[in-house]
């Protein structure tokens, strides 16, 4: 699903975080979003989704004007958000939290449920089990998987290899890739995590101070001088 | 034997009608955490819907089970869009308005009805029990608070709806970003908390009359029986209107109904020095 933003503004109170955001997404594409700490990269994912109210600026879904509608209106309209720190319904069982992600859609649970397991095995055993009591990377696989019950055809996915155990990272990046290949989902990625970024993203852009500064390709990140100019970090 | 039958009636009675009173109030309080102090006014006004029905000629039934709990449901969802949905997360200001909401339906009915008690009769008339003689409308009440609780319990167990509004109690930004609109779950929300109190108003109508002041005698038991149970909705409100209950009734018993309402208040006090989290913050914790 074709997205475009154009100079996207939004605050924190008064403390302004996004200072124009300009850029597109084509239908399929992968894009990666890479930035330091504090850059902006989270709220432009929120303020997309519509938790934040954009102070100035466009947001184009598909062609169609979404800037002023409500979260749950975009996520209607296909956007879906695996938001940093996975946001897992806790006391939700795990099945439970799955039916949630299919607030939206049309079909029958059961049937979207069971799909999705397919292509996350690893969830099956855990089904009856309350979401909080799950590790960090069970937890995310949820996320994702939760996420795609709701059938979104805009992917927004914050940080999901953050505090995350590799073996997992490995399985996320297989699982994204093959979803990409079955569905050509549209997705933005927002990472620090060079090697994960690199293995998925086609493009990549860099954001610094709230503001998008660079467009950089997956295989530009083995170099580390020109990471470091790219996005702020030396040595 | 017969007055063990008797007094095991009265004793589930009172538990009846102390989770009658107060499970509004718990789905208001445990899934939107806004303390309704108009809570006592929803249960009068039921009272009051159920008489006037009757006297329209819609027949006892229609009007305890049907009319006064939609009448006070969609005078629920008002309160709340007009009212409470501009103070969420604000505790203390949601007391203020709703306290205020409190008085000015007790001004109100008492305007519009006078402040005079009127009753309805209970149906059923009187059940023998060997020598003894009690209400066959006691009867009637435990049945609708069992399946009052029963139906609450299925549907956040096992239906869609009840699964939404839980996740997005739980999280509801969160819900949000899924496709759930969480202000119009917090509308059916409390608007459903109301209309359950509507029934409860209602079905206690032909018990205890209804007279504008008649919430505030409901008001501090149902929030004693809310703090007492903790945070599950269904589970803490059973768990804690059959301690309360059983000692009120068991005290009145053994005395006189006022030293049954001063053991409540006591076991109360003790009840929430021992468990803060109110029953089930300790026990059965993964109730709902």
């Amino acid at each position: 699903m074709r997205l475009e933003v154009e100079d996207l503004r939004t605050a924190y109170g008064r403390i302004p975080i996004l200072n124009g955001i300009g850029f597109a997404v084509g239908e399929g594409e992968f894009i990666g979003i890479l930035g330091h700490n504090g850059m902006g990269k989270t709220t432009l994912l929120r303020a997309l989704m519509g938790f934040l109210p954009a102070t100035a600026g466009r947001v184009r879904l598909a062609g169609r004007d979404v800037t002023a509608l409500p979260p749950h209106a975009r996520a209607r309209l296909g956007m879906g958000y695996v938001p940093q720190g996975r946001e897992i319904f806790p006391a939700l069982s795990v099945l439970d939290n799955l039916r949630m992600g299919c607030a939206k859609a049309a079909e029958a649970e059961s049937a979207i449920i069971g799909a999705i397991l397919d292509d996350f095995p690893r969830l099956k055993p855990l089904l009856e089990r309350p979401g909080g009591a799950l590790s960090g990377g069970e937890q995310q696989l949820l996320a994702i998987a939760r996420c795609l019950c709701g059938k979104p055809r805009l992917l927004l996915l914050d940080e999901p290899t953050e505090g995350i155990q590799p073996s997992i990272i490995d399985e996320i990046v297989e699982t994204l890739r093959r979803l990409r290949q079955k569905s050509g989902l549209t997705t933005i990625l927002v990472e620090q995590n060079l090697d994960f970024i690199a293995a998925l993203s086609e493009r990549i852009l860099i954001i610094q101070k709230g503001r998008i500064t660079q467009e950089v390709q997956p295989s530009d990140l083995g170099d580390p001088e020109l990471v470091g100019e790219f996005i702020g970090i030396t040595g | 034997m017969d007055l063990a039958v008797v007094l095991a009636i009265q004793v589930l009675y009172a538990i009846a009608s102390l989770a009658l009173i107060s499970l509004g109030l718990a789905i208001v309080f445990g899934m939107m955490r806004v303390i309704n102090l108009a809570h006592g006014e929803f249960l009068m006004l039921g009272g009051y819907a159920a008489i006037v029905g009757t006297h329209l000629g819609f027949g006892l039934w229609v009007s305890m089970l049907v009319l006064a709990p939609a009448a006070v449901g969609l005078i629920g969802v008002v309160v709340e869009r007009t009212i409470i949905r501009f103070l969420y997360g604000r505790m203390i200001d949601t007391m203020l308005a709703t306290w205020g909401l409190s008085l000015f339906l007790i001004g109100l009915t008492t305007f519009v009805f006078g402040n005079t008690t009127v009753g309805i009769s209970a149906p059923f008339g009187a059940l023998a029990i060997g020598r003894y003689r009690t209400s066959a409308y006691t009867l009637f009440v435990i049945a609708v608070a069992t399946a009052v609780l029963g139906g609450v319990y299925v549907v956040l167990r096992h239906t869609r709806l009840g699964l939404i509004a839980r996740g997005t109690m739980q999280n509801a930004n969160m819900a949000a970003a899924l496709g759930v609109n969480p202000p119009r779950v917090y509308a059916v929300t409390f608007g459903v908390g109301a209309a359950l109190s509507g029934l409860a108003g209602g079905v206690l109508a032909p018990v205890s009359g209804v007279f504008p002041t008649i919430g505030v005698a409901y008001i501090a038991k149902a929030f004693i029986t809310v703090i007492g149970g903790g945070a599950a909705i269904v589970t803490g409100t059973v768990s804690a209107a059959s301690l309360f209950g059983t000692i009120n009734q068991l005290a009145t018993f053994a005395t006189t109904p006022v030293f049954g309402e001063v053991a409540l208040l006591g076991a109360a006090i003790v009840l929430i020095r021992l468990l803060p989290q109110g029953i089930t913050g300790r026990f059965f914790r993964r109730g709902l």
